[in-house]
C-alpha cells in the first residue's frame, strides 16, 4: 500500500499537467496519473509539426508551466522539460480501472494492478475516451495498435486493419497507396457492406480491391491474435492469415460511463452535457474534481488555468478569483452603477428566469460568451429585419415590441426577467419586429452557441424558451389586434414536433384539419398531378400551413413535407377555427391569402395541361435544388451552365478578393438541367459548421453571412461537420506581386489562387493552417466578387425562397 | 396551403446581384440600345452634314468620329484589365462584357464613317483593317459564348477536369494488371495505349477532335469483339472501350474549351497591334497636318 497523497490527478493533458505543476510548486504531495507512456496524449497525437494556437488571446495564462502558440513539438518539449524541473511526480502507463473510497481516502486501482491512495482526485481525462479493444483472445498482443500516424513508415509487412468506418478504410488505403512499400494489406468487416463509411471512401476501397491492392474480407471478424498470425472467423469457418501488425479502428468509448461509475452526475441525458460542478470544480461525488475538456472547456488556456485554480482551491485558497475575472469586469464595466462582477452575476442569476438553474461556474462561462448592454428608454435594441440569432434576456427594466410594422405605436411589453429574440435563435431568420427599451434596461445578449448550450444543459431554460417562443410566434404571425389572451387556448394546445427530412406533415386528400407553423427548417408543398408529384412551393421557417382545411373543412389539397430536418408547431384545427371566428379581421386576412394561393395552384395545374414540360422542368429543378441543400440555405451561389464558359474568373476573383485562396470550387458539385451548384458555402440557417467550434470563431455577420474569424485554431471540426464540403484548411498564402508587375514583367503567379508550389516556396512555413470558407465578401464594397467577376452572367447568388418559384426557374436567360 | 413571412429580402436584394440574365440581355439590352443610337446618330450626321470637299477623316466631323472611335477602342481594350483587377465597388463584369460587345459592334459604323470610304495602302487603312479583324474575331467569340456553354456542361456530366483524369488513371491501373495474360503483340498494343500522352495531338487535333494516331483506338481495333472464349482478352477489351470513352469525353472537353478560346489568340494580339497602328495613325495625321 502506498502513502496517502493529498491529491491524485488523472490525465496529464494541459489541465492535469498544470494542476500537477501547481501542486508541486505548493509542495503538496501529489501524483499525476497518465495512461500512456508520455505526457499530454491528445496533443501528442496531433500530426507532426502542427501549429497549436493559444486562444482566447485576451485570457491571461495562470500556470506554472509555459504555453504559447507554436509547434506541437516545441510545446510538448517545454512541458516535458518543465515537468522534470518542477519535480512533478508522474505515474506513466497508469490507466485507471477503478476508484473506491470517499473524500479523504480514495483508493485508485490501475490496470497494471498497482493501487494509489489520495485524499482528493482531480479528473482531467479529456473527452477522447479509450479505443475499443478487439474482442478475442490475444487482444492485448503488442502487434495491435489503435492509431496510425504515418502509413509511409511500414515496409514488407502483412498488415490487417480491423474496422469498417472511415478511419479504418482511410488507414488501409494509406498503407496500400504506395506499391514500393510492398505491404500486404487486409481489411476486415464484420458485416457484408461498408454502410457506416462515406461513399467516396467506399468506392476508393472497392477500386483498390479490384486492383488487388487491398484484400477486403467481409463478414469476417478476428478470432485470435498470435505471434505473426491472425485467426479469422469467416462465414465458412476459421482461417489463419499471416500478420505482423494489426490496426484496430473499431471506435472508442466516450469517458462518460467511466466518470458516472464514480458517482458523478451529469447535468442532463443529452450527449453534449457536462458533469455538474461547484464553483471549485467539485463534482457531485465529494472529493472528486473535474476540470478541462471533460468539464466543458476545450481550449488549452482554459484547461491550464483550471488546473492551477483547482489546486489552489484544494489548498484552501478560497479567495482566488477565476482567471476570467478581468475579462468579465471589463465586460460589465460598460454597465451603469460601477458594480462588481459578483454584483452583476447575482443580478443576472437572480432576475433572469432562464438563468435560474445555473451554478456560478456555469453562469461565468455563459457570460464569457455573451455581451451585456444598457439601453436608454426609447433606444432600439434591434430592428425588424436585422439579421441576428442571439437571445436577449432582460436583467433590469422592460422593453416594448412593435408588433405592427406600419404603426410603431402599437406595442406589447416584455417584462424584467423575460427573454426576447428567441425566434431568430430558433429559426435562424431575420428579426421579426423592432424592440425598444421601455425604461432603462440592462440586457444580456447570449450568442447563438451559448444560448443553444444553455437550452441543452438546463431543462428549465429549455421549457421557458419553448413556451415563450410559441406564444410570440403566434402573435407575430397572426399580427394586429391579437392579445396574448386571445391566443392563450391555442398556446395551451400547441405541440412542438420534430419532423425528419422527407417526413410528410400533411398528406394530400386527408381529412385532418390541424394547422402547422414551421418554426425551424423548411418544407416543400407538392401536389400529385397525373401520377407524378409536382413541386408547388417552398416554405421557409416562419410560414404556416394547413389553414385552408381548418377554415372550410375541405380535404387537404396538397402534400407538405420537410425539405430538411425541421421543427413544427401543431395547432388543433378547431382551436384555430375558433380563433378566426372570434376575430373577423383575421378571418378576412386569412381568406384573402388563401385565395391567392388557390390561384397559384390553379395556374400551375392549368399550365400542366398546356406546357407539361415547363412544369416538369420547374418541379424537377426545384426538387434537385432542395436535395442540394437549398432547403437550409440562406444564400447560395449557382452557376447557369448555359452561360458558363468555364473561365474560372469567379474562383480567381474569390482568391484575389480575399487573401489569395479561393473559397469556391466551380467545377465540383452537382448539375441538373444546366443549373450547377458549385462547392461553395450555402450559409445555412443553422450552420452545421458552428456546432462544434472550440474558440467560437464561426459567427453570423450583419448580412446573414456565416464567417470564420481569426481566432480559428485550425482544429478542422467545422470542415468535418460541413455536409457540403465547402470548408478548406490552408495556411494564409504570401502576398503576390501586383497585377501590373505580372502583366508587364511576368513576376508572380498572376491573378487568382497561386499554385500550391508557389505558395509553399514563397510562404512562411510557420504560418498555421486555418479554416477558410465563403464569407459572402463581407465588408467588401460591391458585394460577392464571384458574381461581380462573371463575364457572362452565369454566376448568380440566390436565396431559396426567392429562387424556388415557377417564374424564376423557367425563365429564358440567354 | 401556406402563408410565408413577408419581412424578408429587401436587404438581401440590394446586396445580391441576382438578376439571372445573360450578358447579351443585360438590363434589357441597355448597351444594344446605346450602340444603336450611336450608329444612327453617326450615320445621320454623315449624311446630313455637308463635308467639304468630301467626307474625310480630316474634316471636323471626321475628327469627331475619329475621337469617339479612338476613345471607344482604348476603353474596350481595358476590359482585359478590369477582368483581372478585383477592386471593390459596384461594378459588374457582365455589364462590362455587354457594353464591350455592343459598343465594339458599333465601331464598325463609327470607324467606317470615319474613313469616309477612303481605303489605300497606308498605316491608316492598316489600323482600320486591324480593327475589323478584332471585331470579326469578337463576333465569333460572342457566337461561341452564346452557343457552346451548354454542350460543355452536358459533356462534363458533373465531373471535374481532375476527376476525368483520375478516372483515366484508375482505368489504366486496371488495364495494366488485366493485360498481363495477353500475348506479346497484343500486350504491346495495350502498353502503347497506356504510354501515349493523354494530351497528345496538336492544335488541329484539339480543334477538330480528330486523333488519327490514337493508340487506344488501335489497340481496341486489334481485339475481336465478343471473344467470349478468352476471358482475359474480353476484360481488356471492355476496359479499353471504357478508356476510349473516357478519352473521348476529355477530348470533347478540350475541343469545346479550345473553340471557346481560340479567337482570343487573334483578338488580343490584333488589339495590341491595333493600338500601335492607331498611335502611328494619330501621330502621322498630326505631324503632316
Amino acid at each position: 500500500m502506498s502513502d496517502l497523497y493529498k491529491v491524485a490527478i488523472v490525465g496529464s493533458g494541459p489541465a492535469g499537467l498544470s494542476a500537477a505543476g501547481r501542486a508541486a510548486a505548493l509542495g503538496m504531495s501529489h501524483v499525476l496519473i497518465e495512461k500512456t507512456d508520455h505526457l499530454s496524449d491528445t496533443i501528442y497525437k496531433y500530426q507532426k509539426g502542427k501549429h497549436v494556437m493559444a486562444t482566447p488571446s485576451n485570457l491571461v495564462l495562470r500556470s506554472d508551466l509555459d504555453f504559447d502558440a507554436g509547434k506541437r513539438e516545441t510545446i510538448l518539449g517545454t512541458w516535458d522539460e518543465q515537468s522534470d524541473a518542477q519535480k512533478i511526480n508522474v505515474e506513466l502507463n497508469g490507466e485507471v480501472s477503478k476508484v473506491e473510497g470517499q473524500k479523504g481516502d480514495f483508493t485508485i486501482t490501475l490496470k497494471n494492478g498497482k493501487t494509489l491512495r489520495a485524499e482528493a482526485i482531480v479528473l482531467a481525462i479529456g473527452t477522447q475516451g479509450n479505443p475499443n479493444m478487439l474482442r478475442c483472445p490475444g487482444s492485448d498482443h503488442q502487434m495491435i495498435q489503435y492509431q496510425l500516424d504515418d502509413p509511409g513508415e511500414y515496409y514488407d509487412e502483412h498488415i490487417t486493419v480491423v474496422g469498417s468506418g472511415d478511419a479504418g478504410i482511410e488507414n488501409a488505403l494509406g498503407l496500400a497507396a504506395d506499391d514500393a512499400q510492398r505491404n500486404v494489406v487486409t481489411i476486415l468487416n464484420r458485416r457484408d457492406s461498408f454502410a457506416r463509411a462515406k461513399a467516396a471512401n467506399v468506392s476508393l476501397l472497392e477500386e483498390a480491391e479490384k486492383d488487388g491492392r487491398i484484400s477486403v474480407r467481409r463478414e469476417t471478424s478476428p478470432a485470435g491474435v498470435k505471434d505473426g498470425e491472425l485467426v479469422l472467423e469467416t462465414r465458412d469457418g476459421e482461417e489463419t492469415i499471416p500478420c505482423n501488425r494489426i490496426i484496430a479502428r473499431t471506435g472508442s468509448q466516450p469517458p462518460r460511463g467511466f466518470v458516472e461509475s464514480m458517482g458523478i452526475e451529469f447535468s442532463s441525458e443529452d450527449r453534449s452535457a457536462f458533469p455538474k460542478l461547484t464553483p471549485a470544480f467539485e463534482s457531485t461525488a465529494p472529493g472528486i474534481h473535474v476540470i478541462g475538456a471533460l468539464a466543458g472547456y476545450p481550449l488549452i488556456k482554459h484547461c491550464m488555468n483550471q488546473g492551477y485554480d483547482v489546486i489552489e482551491f484544494l489548498n484552501g485558497n478560497t479567495d482566488l478569483k477565476p482567471a476570467d475575472e478581468p475579462i468579465l469586469s471589463e465586460k460589465f464595466g460598460a454597465l451603469p452603477g460601477n458594480h462588481s462582477v459578483e454584483h452583476w452575476l447575482d443580478v443576472f442569476g437572480g432576475n433572469v428566469s432562464v438563468l435560474k438553474g445555473l451554478s456560478t461556474l456555469q453562469l461565468r462561462e455563459l457570460m464569457l460568451d455573451s455581451d451585456v448592454h444598457s439601453f436608454e428608454p426609447g433606444e432600439a435594441i434591434f430592428r425588424r429585419n436585422d439579421p441576428g440569432s442571439s437571445l436577449f434576456a432582460i436583467a433590469e427594466g422592460s422593453v416594448s415590441v412593435e408588433i405592427n410594422p406600419n404603426d410603431p405605436s402599437i406595442t406589447v411589453p416584455i417584462d424584467q426577467g423575460s427573454i426576447f429574440g428567441e425566434v431568430g435563435l430558433i429559426s435562424g431568420r431575420r428579426r421579426g419586429s423592432t424592440i425598444r427599451a421601455a425604461e432603462p434596461v440592462v440586457a444580456i445578449e447570449l450568442a447563438r452557441n451559448a444560448a443553444l448550450k444553455l437550452i441543452a444543459t438546463s431543462p428549465e431554460a429549455a421549457e421557458a424558451v419553448n413556451r415563450i417562443a410559441v406564444e410570440r410566434q403566434l402573435l407575430q404571425m397572426f399580427g394586429s389586434g391579437l392579445t396574448p389572451n386571445d391566443i392563450a387556448p391555442l398556446v395551451e394546445a400547441a405541440e412542438v414536433m420534430d419532423v425528419k427530412a422527407g417526413q410528410v406533415l400533411i398528406k394530400e386528400g386527408d381529412a385532418d384539419q390541424d394547422v402547422y407553423i414551421i418554426r425551424r427548417g423548411s418544407m416543400i408543398v407538392e401536389k400529385a398531378i397525373g401520377d407524378k408529384p409536382v413541386f408547388l412551393s417552398y416554405l421557409p421557417a416562419g410560414s404556416y400551413v394547413g389553414e385552408m382545411a381548418a377554415i372550410d373543412g375541405s380535404a387537404r389539397t396538397a402534400t407538405v413535407k420537410a425539405a430538411i430536418k425541421a421543427e413544427a408547431i401543431r395547432l388543433p384545427g378547431e382551436k384555430f377555427a375558433a380563433l378566426l371566428d372570434n376575430n373577423p379581421a383575421l378571418r378576412e386576412k386569412a381568406l384573402t391569402e388563401m385565395e391567392g394561393r388557390r390561384k397559384t395552384n390553379a395556374f400551375i395545374e392549368s399550365r400542366k395541361d398546356n406546357f407539361g414540360s415547363a412544369v416538369d422542368l420547374y418541379s424537377e429543378t426545384a426538387q434537385f435544388l432542395v436535395d442540394e441543400g437549398l432547403g437550409e440555405a440562406t444564400d447560395v451561389l449557382l452557376i447557369d451552365e448555359k452561360l458558363c464558359i468555364g473561365c474560372d474568373n469567379c474562383e480567381k476573383a474569390c482568391a484575389d478578393a480575399h487573401e489569395g485562396l479561393s473559397r469556391l470550387d466551380r467545377e465540383a458539385g452537382r448539375t441538373y438541367a444546366h443549373l450547377h451548384v458549385p462547392t461553395s458555402c450555402r450559409h445555412c440557417e443553422h450552420p452545421h459548421c458552428m456546432a462544434d467550434c472550440p474558440p467560437n470563431a464561426i459567427k453570423r455577420g450583419p448580412d446573414g453571412e456565416v464567417v470564420i474569424d481569426d481566432t480559428c485554431i485550425g482544429c478542422g471540426n467545422c470542415q468535418r461537420n460541413c455536409p457540403y464540403g465547402v470548408i478548406r484548411m490552408d495556411p494564409k498564402p504570401p502576398e503576390k506581386p501586383s497585377l501590373l508587375k505580372w502583366l508587364f514583367f511576368g513576376s508572380g503567379p498572376g491573378p487568382g489562387e497561386a499554385s500550391y508550389a508557389w505558395r509553399k516556396e514563397n510562404g512562411d512555413p510557420e504560418q498555421p493552417k486555418q479554416a477558410i470558407k465563403c464569407d459572402m465578401c463581407s465588408g467588401i464594397d460591391g458585394g460577392p466578387a464571384c458574381v461581380r467577376a462573371c463575364p457572362t452572367g452565369a454566376a448568380i447568388r440566390v436565396s431559396p425562397d426567392k429562387f424556388l418559384t415557377f417564374t424564376k426557374l423557367t425563365e429564358d436567360v440567354d | 396551403m401556406a402563408t410565408t413571412p413577408k419581412n424578408r429580402f429587401s436587404q438581401d436584394e440590394r446586396r445580391r446581384n441576382a438578376d439571372h440574365v445573360s450578358f447579351l440581355k443585360h438590363k434589357r439590352f441597355r448597351w444594344l440600345w446605346i450602340a444603336l443610337v450611336l450608329c444612327i446618330v453617326s450615320g445621320l450626321g454623315y449624311v446630313m452634314i455637308d463635308q467639304e470637299p468630301r467626307p474625310n477623316g480630316g474634316s471636323w466631323y471626321g475628327y469627331t468620329l475619329g475621337t469617339i472611335g479612338l476613345g471607344l477602342i482604348v476603353w474596350l481594350s481595358l476590359l482585359g484589365i478590369r477582368k483581372r483587377k478585383m477592386t471593390t465597388g459596384q461594378w459588374s463584369l457582365k455589364a462590362w462584357t455587354s457594353a464591350h460587345v455592343y459598343l465594339g459592334l458599333a465601331l464598325i459604323v463609327v470607324g467606317t464613317l470615319h474613313t469616309g470610304f477612303q481605303i489605300g495602302w497606308n498605316v491608316h487603312t492598316l489600323a482600320y483593317v486591324l480593327m475589323l479583324i478584332v471585331i470579326i474575331t469578337g463576333i465569333y467569340g460572342v457566337i461561341v459564348y452564346a452557343t457552346l456553354p451548354s454542350t460543355l456542361s452536358s459533356n462534363r456530366k458533373e465531373l471535374t477536369r481532375a476527376q476525368m483524369l483520375e478516372a483515366l488513371t484508375a482505368l489504366d491501373r486496371q488495364l495494366e494488371s488485366a493485360a498481363q495474360p495477353l500475348d506479346r503483340d497484343k500486350s504491346d498494343l495495350v502498353i502503347s495505349a497506356l504510354e501515349q500522352n493523354v494530351f497528345y495531338g496538336g492544335a488541329l487535333a484539339r480543334l477538330t477532335g480528330a486523333y488519327p494516331g490514337c493508340a487506344t483506338k488501335r489497340a481496341l481495333a486489334s481485339l475481336p469483339e465478343h471473344n467470349t472464349a478468352d476471358g482475359a482478352e474480353e476484360r481488356v477489351r471492355s476496359l479499353l472501350a471504357k478508356r476510349s470513352d473516357q478519352l473521348a469525353q476529355i477530348r470533347r472537353h478540350l475541343r469545346i474549351r479550345a473553340l471557346l478560346e481560340i479567337w482570343l489568340f487573334i483578338h488580343i494580339p490584333a488589339t495590341i497591334a491595333l493600338l500601335a497602328a492607331l498611335l502611328a495613325h494619330v501621330v502621322s495625321v498630326f505631324y503632316y497636318w
